[in-house]
């Protein structure tokens, strides 16, 4: 057996079913490889696309997504994938082809280093020197990329180590000295977090991705209603808590719910779970959380502490966590507490008046036909937060989304590799006309395989997050922002073989999404939006998250 | 406040560009690196000194640790440690100053490894303060080329 049977027959042995890639020069013995193996191959249209659609496969299952690329350019395509990947802690393993070890340094043709440029955002990654290291390092490279906190790992594998013999044996265990993720809370810790619960008067829950990841939801559901603690989810949270439970108040952040923010701001005791106050969280700012106890759960220690000083730090698998703190706590009622949070009601934000279908319309109809039982992923912009707010979300691992790298052109490749895990499931994939752009030829990719993604695109003819930037900080001085040439989306679909629909007015909204949900071919549903739409709330830059405009 | 640490790393290929590429990338500041082999031929030992507060040093080792080819981390300038550093200093030497240059380096006791016609090579080891004090000494005669290898430190005792 030559290296890569061997690469392919390891990836047997873990279990994958398929593979999303792009051949080339260096991976050519990969594909034979592959053909003659029980492993599917997608074919995208970018390495950038497969690398989304195998973090998407990986979303919906909790399994590594495997991607695969030729030296060069296949490589280097692939790191945006990898890259987002990394920034929302997902597990996908990443293969590319490298030149022959001889020729490695000498920049030959179609020669990159790949594990120097993806040191920073894989959680590790291995140049293969050695046919014999091959089993080992794909069973590393899965144990690492799907336990402890999740992420990339590459496997970076010359031409000439796939072509050597080798005598195949796949390790059953692993052994490395430098990983070791600690999975159980220390239990003094969660005593103080018992106590600390019992005690406080105005506890909330930020319930983050690490609850997804950490397959936690119902031990986040349970604490929440025995102790009578109303939750918030970050974006990468969403769905780790059901959207419509009584004790859930939304999103929280600089885009979050005027409820989840100014509960978050009023509490006296914050308990993170899973969730590493990004940001995109706390707006930045120091005096976030000054005035809470903050018990932090996360089994990744170099976020505890990071950007908030925790009270009570617990290092551990947050499932085992909550059980652990479950088992010390009582019930509880707060019924102030909760009428005080039911009492944070937005006055609502007007809606600008005009002809124009609104988003929120679109999207709650959405959630209504589908039952909200759809796997929803966006593209980034204000449709993100638009589906993020109005999508109600009750399931984890349901709503893909580029939360920490916030990368344009994720979400349709994401919804394809979420479709390829899941054929029997509604996968929609929510877009802007700008992100659209950015990987619209994965139309061929889903007609090829006949896999039935719907794409929703907000047409505001414009990258309208972008745009809003501009009217907030830059004195609507636009520029940059808006499209001269808009291309006929419907047009567009339909010369890929694929159905395409617009929405122009109100009474289109329900007959359109009811076809398009049932149809079994890819859909392209271009709905046409005010360009001035906004977002809201908002929390201007270096305000706390307490101050919202149009709340 | 100034940070010793040693960290036992895999003795990987790539692993001293991970470790110095986290430092740049998260914007540490180090001070000086020594790596070298330990009496495990297949793990490496690097002293990395870092200029930080408590909470720069916390997250400097607890990234460090995050890295799959790091094995552990630990800072030793807080206990009772030994640090040295070694140092070769080139100076102007013509044989009206040798006698004096010879005095210097016999007060530190450090060694002359090389003497050429109008040069000398010294060789110093020490820790910081030591090293400091013989090249403001030195300065005077003219320091013409002058390399440390970076501060090496151990814990006393077992
Ligand atoms: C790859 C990439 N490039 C640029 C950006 C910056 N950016 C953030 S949102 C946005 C606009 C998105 O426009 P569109 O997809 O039309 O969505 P909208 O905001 O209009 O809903 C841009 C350009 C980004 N997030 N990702």
């Amino acid at each position: 057996m030559n290296g890569a049977q061997a690469l392919i027959k390891s990836l047997e042995n873990e279990g994958v079913k398929v593979v999303f890639g792009y051949p080339g020069g260096a991976v050519l013995s990969l594909y034979e490889a592959l053909k003659a193996s029980n492993i599917n191959h997608i074919l995208t249209r970018s390495e950038q696309a497969a690398a989304h659609a195998a973090s998407g496969y990986s979303r919906v299952t909790g399994k590594p997504g495997v991607c695969l690329a030729t030296s060069g350019p296949g490589a280097t395509n692939l790191i945006t994938g990898i890259a987002t990947a990394y920034m929302d802690s997902i597990p996908i393993i990443a293969i590319t082809g490298q030149v022959s070890t001889e020729m490695i340094g000498k920049d030959v043709f179609q020669e990159v280093d790949i594990t120097g440029a993806t040191a920073p955002f894989t959680k590790h990654n291995y140049l293969v020197k050695n046919v014999k290291d091959i089993p080992r390092i794909v069973k590393e490279a899965f144990h690492i990329a799907s336990t402890g906190r999740p992420g990339p790992v590459l496997i970076d594998i010359p031409k000439d180590v796939a072509a050597q013999e080798l005598e195949f044996y796949y390790p059953k265990t692993v052994e490395l000295k430098g990983y070791k993720p600690n999975y159980n809370g220390h239990p003094l810790q969660i005593n103080r977090a018992v106590e600390a619960i019992k005690r406080a008067e105005r506890p909330i829950i930020c319930s983050g991705g690490g609850v997804i990841s950490g397959n936690a939801s119902s031990e986040v559901i349970k604490l929440a209603e025995t102790c009578q603690i109303p939750v918030v989810t970050t974006l990468m949270g969403i769905g780790g808590f059901p959207g419509n439970h009584e004790l859930f108040l939304g999103l929280v952040g600089v885009h979050g719910s005027y409820r989840a923010n100014k509960a978050i701001s009023s509490a006296d005791l914050i308990i993170a779970v899973g969730a590493r106050f990004a940001d995109r969280v706390t707006g930045g700012s120091s005096d976030f959380a000054k005035k809470a106890e903050v018990i932090h759960i996360d089994i990744d220690p170099a976020e505890i502490g990071k950007n908030v000083e925790p009270t009570i730090p617990i290092v551990g698998d947050v499932k085992n966590v909550l059980k652990d703190i479950l088992k010390g706590v009582d019930k509880q009622t707060r019924p102030q507490w909760i009428e005080a949070v039911n009492k944070f009601n937005s006055n609502g934000f007007k809606d600008k008046n005009n002809e124009y279908v609104k988003p929120r319309d679109v999207i709650k109809k959405l959630y209504q036909l589908t039952c909200g039982k759809a796997i929803v992923s966006t593209e980034v912009g204000q449709h993100q937060l638009w589906t993020a707010h109005y999508y109600t979300f009750s399931k984890p691992r349901t709503f893909l989304t580029s939360g920490g790298l916030g990368t344009m052109g994720y979400g349709f490749p994401a919804a394809i590799g979420a479709q390829v895990a899941k054929p029997e499931a509604t996968v929609i994939n929510i877009s802007g006309d700008g992100s659209f752009q950015m990987n619209l030829s994965e139309l061929a990719t889903a007609m090829e395989n006949q896999l039935p993604v719907k794409v929703l695109i907000f047409n505001n003819r414009c990258l309208g997050m972008v745009r809003q930037l501009q009217e907030f900080y830059c004195n609507r001085n636009y520029y940059g922002v808006s499209f001269k040439n808009i291309p006929d989306f419907v047009k567009v679909a339909e010369g890929f073989g694929a159905k395409g629909f617009r929405i122009t007015k109100d009474t289109e909204i329900e007959p359109v999404l009811k076809k398009v949900i049932d149809s079994k071919y890819p859909c392209v549903v271009d709905i046409i939006i005010a360009p001035e739409e906004n977002v809201y709330p908002m929390v201007l830059n270096g305000s706390p998250i307490s101050e919202m405009i149009g709340g | 406040m100034r940070h010793t640490l040693a960290v036992l790393v895999e003795n990987h290929p790539g692993v001293l560009s991970r470790v110095s590429g986290l430092f740049s990338r998260r914007g540490f500041n180090i001070e000086s690196l020594a790596v070298g082999p330990t009496e495990k031929p297949d793990i490496s030992r690097m002293t990395i000194v870092v200029e930080g507060d408590d909470y720069v040093i916390e997250q400097v080792s607890k990234q460090l640790n995050k890295l799959v080819d790091v094995i552990k981390v630990s800072d030793i300038s807080s206990q009772a440690s030994v640090s040295r550093e070694l140092v070769l200093i080139k100076v102007d030497a013509d044989p009206s100053v040798r006698s004096q240059i010879i005095q210097i380096v016999e007060i530190f006791r450090a060694n002359i490894v090389d003497v050429g016609k109008n040069s000398m090579i010294i060789e110093l080891t020490g820790d910081k303060d030591k090293v400091t004090a013989m090249e403001e000494l030195l300065k005077q005669f003219g320091i013409k080329e002058l390399v440390r290898t970076g501060i090496v430190a151990m814990n006393r005792g077992s």
